[in-house]
């Protein structure tokens, strides 16, 4: 096919994501967005104008050689395609699902200045879901360095640097706190958005390359970080925990029947499989009305979920405006349709019970804009005497987390800030030598990308720690 | 697979299991707890280990069935398997020097107690320990308690054996006849625990609760487990399971404790309706009033 120029390029529309139909999902688990079929990919490929100052690599926290795999597609040599994301990237099929593209990649694509960027979200997940049906053999295992690396946490952060230390040749034991790897993705984010099959698959992968996981060890309990450095013979370590101990608001109410933390709602559906009904043995509650306290793309999966499993009206309290939410332009769309109900510039301020101590509903009062805040949002100012109910049986508090003490506790010497969290130089390397961190212990609430890009960073800096001893 | 290497029942509905589990042996203290989910399908609940032989990379439980995971637990023998055991988790006990020390347990919360005993009584305090059950039968742990306690009392509620009465009666007199109790530590049913710190309290005697709420991870992930201790939201899993006994808000964790009571009575029925429907294991009985999912 001979090349196309840059007019003829700019000419094609940005093929659209197919999705289900917003009747459809609203009761059910499976992925909402189907993937692009193949000539939609083809054609979004060839949108890309093969920047030679290609910004989108830049914008990637992984830095994939987008302009290089997307050309691959363009010329429809698939498995190049897949060598190019995997070289960069050893869980496209999650990021190709999960990833804010439009405050990355696709945020800086040229395409954007005058129109639609190039779908490069869209392409990975098709290179990978293309990938994962077609590609079975091994890959050419390095030299094995004789070096080994405990890895604590098998979330985005910890699998990525597990898979990038492993092309290097190191030996790498992944240990996990949960019965199943995967970390927020398999316990966090809900099936409708990234299937646990694609998780396993990748999971599966990498330990196709020599990965090692060892699922039910807590490190801080089972082991101390010392121990694995000292008594396990371990060179270095990645903690990659992750998130931890939900926030609550402090408001009355909040330990009614009732009442869950988004993550205590979302395992009990995702992780342990609530949402199979009598398949699982892990119960949730149901129920014709839930309201979801929170803004960001935690709040979102809870309040779908909740939709999905009956709730309706399932309504979604967030205190700014529309404009500050952090979720993703396109859950609060995809909510939107499923018919959640927006109550925004709004605060809950009491969970109210029935006689028997079951949630009633949610004491909210209305919120208005003041000045910015530290975080440059404009902070909300609650409008006296505005209060009002909305009736509910089930509340979600979906407003962040705090760092888990479990690791930090037991680990004389590893210094974190007042919030708890690990402290890091420009390498991701701790306090102690030899042991570095990444992902929400370090960052606070974060994203699955930026966790990878910590991942990938401090298997580099792992690297050459191990072979310059520095 | 965890494998249990013995399995025995202690008591009506209690039963013993030893499970290899090294990793857990070799870490295990006074206090911890493990999370446990049977099979594949399972849930994932938290039992009090009861005893440990890092030696032998094995670690003793002890469950009582309360609902359907608890039975299905109890129903493996010696030789089957658990999906998963993670742990050890929580806190581990403070055991320091005391004096005396009287450790209270009730039914299977008396496997809280037992490591906790033998514990105390190496750093040197005298150990007593009363240990109640419905009846006889349900007394359990007293011969291997009295290997580790200078004085092991029984109680029962309807005077079978040993004291009749409520652990809580003998604990006052104890109280008061000897009058130097430095320490209370107490497992077992909800309204159990709250009387025993009704009756320390006005006495000013260190009183620590082993707290059960409802736990998924086990970690402090989830918060499920929040408790409130003196005015403030804890997490059982990670800030306990052993509080203040005097600041604990017990009706709010008994309330909590219900959360699911439908759901499991559900599960229980299914339970019965399928596999297991088993005369022979009590297959018509209803599930039991105490604590269900959340065995101590």
């Amino acid at each position: 096919m001979p090349a196309l120029k840059p007019s003829e390029r700019m000419k094609i529309p940005r093929q659209r994501m197919p999705e289900r139909e917003a009747d459809e999902r609203r009761t059910a688990f499976i992925e909402v967005n189907r993937g692009y079929t193949s000539q939609a990919a083809v054609t979004e490929s060839m949108r890309c104008l093969q920047c030679k100052d290609a910004k989108c690599i830049a914008g990637c926290p992984v830095g994939i050689d987008i302009p290089a795999f997307v050309d691959a597609i363009a010329r429809d040599d698939l498995p190049a395609a897949a060598d190019i994301l995997f070289a960069d990237n050893v869980l496209p099929g999650i990021t190709g699902r999960v990833c804010p593209q439009e405050t990355q990649c696709e945020e800086v694509c040229v395409r954007a200045k005058k129109g639609d960027p190039v779908g490069i979200g869209y392409l990975e997940r098709y290179v990978a879901d293309w990938a994962r049906e077609h590609r079975r053999e091994l890959f050419d295992p390095p030299p094995p360095s004789g070096r080994r690396v405990a890895i604590v946490g098998s979330g985005p952060g910890g699998l990525t640097c597990a898979g990038e230390l492993s092309k290097r040749g190191h030996a790498v034991t992944v240990f996990e706190a949960l019965h199943r790897p995967g970390g927020v993705l398999v316990y966090g984010i809900p099936e409708f958005r990234l299937p646990n099959a694609i998780v396993d698959a990748e999971v599966e992968t990498l330990r196709r390359r020599g990965v090692e996981i060892v699922t039910d060890v807590i490190i801080g309990q089972t082991y101390t970080i010392r121990e694995l450095m000292r008594t396990e013979g371990f060179d270095a370590v990645f903690i990659a925990n992750g998130a931890g101990l939900p926030i609550f608001q402090g408001i009355p109410g909040e330990n009614l029947k009732g009442v869950y933390s988004a993550n205590e709602f979302l395992t009990r559906v995702n992780l342990m499989g609530a949402y199979r009904g009598e398949e699982s043995d892990t119960p949730v509650l149901t129920s014709t009305r839930t309201v979801v306290c929170g803004g960001g793309n935690t709040a979102m999966d809870a309040v779908r979920t909740s939709r999905r499993l009956g709730a309706d009206p399932a309504t979604l309290v967030y205190r700014r405006s529309r404009r500050e939410m952090p979720a993703r332009a396109e859950e609060v769309k995809h909510a939107e349709e499923e018919g959640v109900v927006f109550e925004v510039l709004c605060n809950p301020v009491e969970i109210l019970a029935d006689e028997n101590g079951w949630v009633r509903a949610t004491r909210c009062i209305r919120m208005e804009l003041g000045e910015p805040d530290a975080s440059g949002r404009r902070r909300p100012v609650p409008i006296p005497g505005s209060e009002f109910d909305i009736p509910c049986q089930i509340f979600i508090q979906a407003i962040g987390t705090r760092a888990n003490p479990l690791l930090t506790q037991t680990t004389p010497g590893l210094n974190t800030n007042k919030w708890g969290n690990i402290i890091v130089d420009e390498n991701n390397m701790t306090s102690i030598p030899g042991v570095f961190a990444g992902g929400d212990i370090v960052r606070g609430g974060a994203t699955v990308i930026l966790a990878m890009g910590d991942g990938k960073r401090a298997a580099a800096a792992i690297d050459a720690y191990l072979r310059n001893g520095e | 697979m965890f494998k249990i290497v013995q399995a025995e029942w202690l008591a009506p509905k209690v039963r013993r299991l030893m499970v290899e589990a090294p990793r857990v042996a070799r870490r295990h203290q006074p206090g911890h707890f493990v999370i446990v989910r049977v099979h594949e399908e399972g849930e994932r609940i938290p039992l009090t280990i009861a005893d440990s032989d890092a030696g032998h990379g094995t670690i003793t439980l002890i469950v009582q069935v309360v609902g359907a995971t608890t039975e299905r637990l109890c129903g493996l023998e010696a030789g089957e398997g658990i999906s998963n055991v993670a742990g050890p988790l929580g806190r581990p006990t403070d055991i320091e020097y005391v004096g005396h020390a009287v450790l209270v347990g009730g039914g299977v919360g008396t496997a809280v107690i037992y490591p906790q005993a033998a514990a105390l009584r190496e750093v040197g305090n005298r150990v007593t320990a009363v240990i109640g059950g419905r009846s006889r039968e349900y007394v359990i742990l007293e011969a291997e308690l009295a290997q580790c306690c200078d004085d092991v009392f029984p109680c029962t509620d309807d005077g079978s054996y040993g004291y009749h009465g409520f652990v809580t009666g003998w604990l006052k007199d104890l109280i008061d006849d000897t009058g130097d109790v430095g320490l209370v530590l107490t497992a077992g049913p909800v309204p159990m625990m709250r009387a025993v710190a009704e009756v320390t309290r006005p006495h000013g005697i260190r009183t620590i609760a082993s707290l059960n709420p409802i736990m998924v991870d086990g970690t402090g992930m989830c918060g499920g487990c929040r408790v409130t201790v003196d005015g403030q939201m804890k997490f059982a899993c990670v800030d306990g399971p052993e509080f203040d006994a005097h600041t604990v808000d017990f009706a709010g964790l008994t309330d909590r404790l219900t959360t699911y009571r439908n759901q499991e009575q559900l599960a229980w029925n299914r339970l019965h309706e399928t596999a297991l429907g088993d005369h022979s294991r009590g297959a018509h009985c209803q599930m039991s009033g105490l604590e269900a999912a959340a065995p101590v």
